[in-house]
């Protein structure tokens, strides 16, 4: 059996997805959060039943990408649980009439419940049930209140063979009922009200997002720096350290085995960026470097997420976008490359046109460092000084600006406009934050550690037989005329197709000045995606387009590599 | 005209009430537009505009919704 969640976006679909199936996924408070679609499965009764978590749609008649794959998947759902926001019924019961329309079976899930009484809100259960024909169940996702009820319901689900009606039909049918079972008392503004009016207005507001995003960004680096100062980096030197000088010795201290286990040993000391061994560099780079700014990054985001905020600053941003060829919304997508730029290309499918997400996907490429990458900035560029990460963080900006304005005027088509829900401010619960952040931090070990420590062994034995050599040669006019690196840094331009964290670290033994750095670590954020970049672009963009933004990409990273090297 | 006024949306001011008289534009964004719950007859609330052309913030219901400033003059509202 299959069974369809649908609902209005943003109403929490995800969140009964997640306590019907036991599969996690990501949830957040703002509209679009599901892309994609996730199934699950989940025990009714004496066999197991599919799940669809299907993207948000307020209408069956689609008119956006996300609401045509929300369309053709209600062909095959066999039970339709309709997550109808209780506290926004009329908007949410226009879908439920369409559903009801289609002759499949429904349930109703009536979320949010919880908040209907503080909102002065009084809903007439027993009349909704028997006006819709179907169960309605009151769910409260987040505790998980109702969500048992609901399962069990699933068998009860009928279709009330509702006739088909036109649009001005449906709405009027929609306010016979609200008059029915709503009744809303007077209240007065709340202090959240007052807040979520003055996040979209232009002075308050903008200064709300100056110190939300300031606010953001010294919460990472402070927790960033304190977990590797204060945890990894004791534990590799006091504990680690010595475990591995004793394989070290065991293996004989040197040779390709050694050095590819342990890594080079300098003076009897190991150098964890530089030695450049599966236990030394190899675990360092990711556990002790990148991992600690992983947590910090997704807890912040998380809690941005949750709260609500994030749609508000799309309509701040929206008139600025418009001028890379983008509405406010792209922000969102633009905020998770921070993160990653997997997930961030994945949600350009929030935006409705393509040479929207076509824009989009190409500025996060080039001008988005994941947080891995950022991590490893911050650790070697920031050993020389403040000022040099903020000439990378700057470099990036100016080039996403003139790389968007670029875009904006030779790409054919035209943007959308901006049309948004926003959906109230809601205290993130602790739990789901971290439920959220475990699971963006697991994805990030499962797929950094293989990547890492293959790349590890791969290049000291590429290096053991001189193969970078021939290839630095080739490169070096590239590399020292324009760059003005050394032309072994190449090995971490090409490492960077795989892992920019690594890349970085491979620049280590090199050492650079801090302006080759600078310039390493713009050209390594702007030149080719990381594979599993490359691979959701091609995948979103097709073929053809995603060639157009890969020339974008190594162009604009020459530049401005380029640029940065004459200035300096 | 029978002392109703009618205003577009980047017009009001904010607090401002009043109930939606006619949406122009294309049946692509006319259709958005309702299925989100803002059609003729329906009562709104502006909350506040960008600067600078930028989008116009309305409650519908009991939801708010961001509009592209474009597609916020083409929705006429007969002022309360």
């Amino acid at each position: 059996m299959k069974v369809l969640l649908m609902g209005n976006p943003n109403v929490g679909k995800s969140v009964i997805f997640s306590r019907l199936t036991g599969v996690h996924v990501i949830a957040s408070n703002y509209p679009g959060t599901t892309v994609g679609y996730t199934h699950g499965y989940m025990k009714l009764g004496e066999e197991m039943a599919e799940v669809i978590d299907v993207p948000g749609t307020y209408t069956l008649e689609p008119t956006c990408d996300a609401e045509e794959i929300a369309s053709r998947m209600l062909a095959e759902g066999e039970v339709v649980i309709n997550v109808v926001n209780a506290t926004n019924l009329e908007r949410n019961l226009y879908l439920t009439l369409q559903l009801l329309e289609k002759h499949v079976p429904v349930i109703v899930a009536l979320n949010v419940w919880d908040d209907t009484k503080h909102r002065g809100i009084h809903i007439d259960l027993e009349k909704l049930r028997s006006l819709l024909g179907v169960p309605v169940i009151p769910t409260v996702a987040v505790t998980g209140q109702g969500v048992k009820e609901l399962a069990e319901s699933i068998p009860h689900a009928i279709s009330p063979a509702a006739p088909a009606r036109s649009r001005d039909e449906r709405w009027s049918a929609v306010g016979d009922i609200i008059e029915q079972v709503q009744r809303i008392t007077h209240r007065h503004h709340t202090w959240t009200e007052r807040l979520e009016d003055a996040s979209v207005s232009p002075l308050t507001g903008g200064a709300m997002a100056l110190a939300v995003l300031a606010a953001a960004f010294f919460v990472v680096r402070f927790i960033g720096e304190g977990l590797i100062a204060h945890v990894l980096d004791p534990l590799f030197q006091n504990v680690w350290a010595p475990a591995i000088l004793k394989i070290s010795s065991f293996l004989g201290g040197g040779g390709l085995l050694h050095d590819v286990i342990v890594g080079k040993v300098v003076a009897g000391e190991i150098d964890f960026v530089e030695s450049f061994g599966l236990l030394s560099t190899g675990i360092y780079i990711p556990f002790a470097m990148v991992l600690p700014y992983i947590i910090a990054f997704y807890l912040v985001l998380g809690i941005l997420e949750d709260t609500g905020y994030l749609p508000r600053l799309a309509v701040l941003m929206d008139t600025f976008m418009h001028r890379l060829g983008l509405h406010g919304y792209a922000i969102i997508p633009t905020l998770l490359g921070f993160g990653c730029n997997v997930p961030a290309v994945l949600s350009t499918r929030i935006l409705e046109s393509k040479r929207e997400r076509f824009i989009a996907a190409t500025l996060i490429s080039v001008a988005v460092p994941c947080a891995a990458l950022q991590a490893m900035i911050f650790g070697m560029v920031g050993a020389h000084g403040e000022q040099y990460v903020a000439i990378v963080y700057g470099t990036l900006f100016v080039s996403w600006i003139i790389l968007g304005f670029i875009l904006n005027h030779t790409t054919k088509g035209f943007s959308p406009e901006l049309l948004i829900e926003i959906p109230p401010y809601r205290l993130p619960s602790l739990q789901t934050v971290f439920k959220k952040l475990w699971m963006r931090v697991r994805g990030f070990l499962k797929e950094a550690i293989p990547i890492i420590l293959g790349a590890v062994a791969v290049i000291n034995v590429l290096y053991f037989f001189g193969i970078f050599d021939d290839i630095a040669r080739f490169t070096a006019p590239v590399v020292s005329g324009l760059l003005g690196l050394p032309e072994e840094a190449i090995t971490a331009l090409v490492v960077g197709f795989l892992r920019k964290d690594m890349a970085m670290g491979m620049l280590a033994p090199l050492a650079l000045s801090a302006e080759q750095l600078v310039v390493s670590s713009v050209v390594l954020s702007m030149f080719f995606p990381c594979i599993a970049t490359f691979v959701v672009l091609l995948r979103e963009l097709g073929v053809r387009n995603m060639f157009k933004s890969a020339g974008v990409m190594i162009v604009a990273a020459l530049l401005a590599g380029g640029i940065l090297n004459l200035i300096f | 005209m029978d002392g109703r006024k009618l205003i577009s949306l980047p017009m009001m001011r904010p607090g401002q009430s009043g109930r939606v008289v006619q949406i122009g534009g294309g049946a692509g964004m006319v259709n958005r537009l309702n299925a989100m719950g803002i059609l003729p007859g329906r009562k709104i609330t502006k909350v506040s505009s960008m600067l600078m052309r930028g989008p116009v913030t309305i409650q519908v219901d009991r939801v708010q919704v961001a509009i592209g400033f474009g597609m916020a003059s083409k929705v006429l509202v007969e002022e309360e």
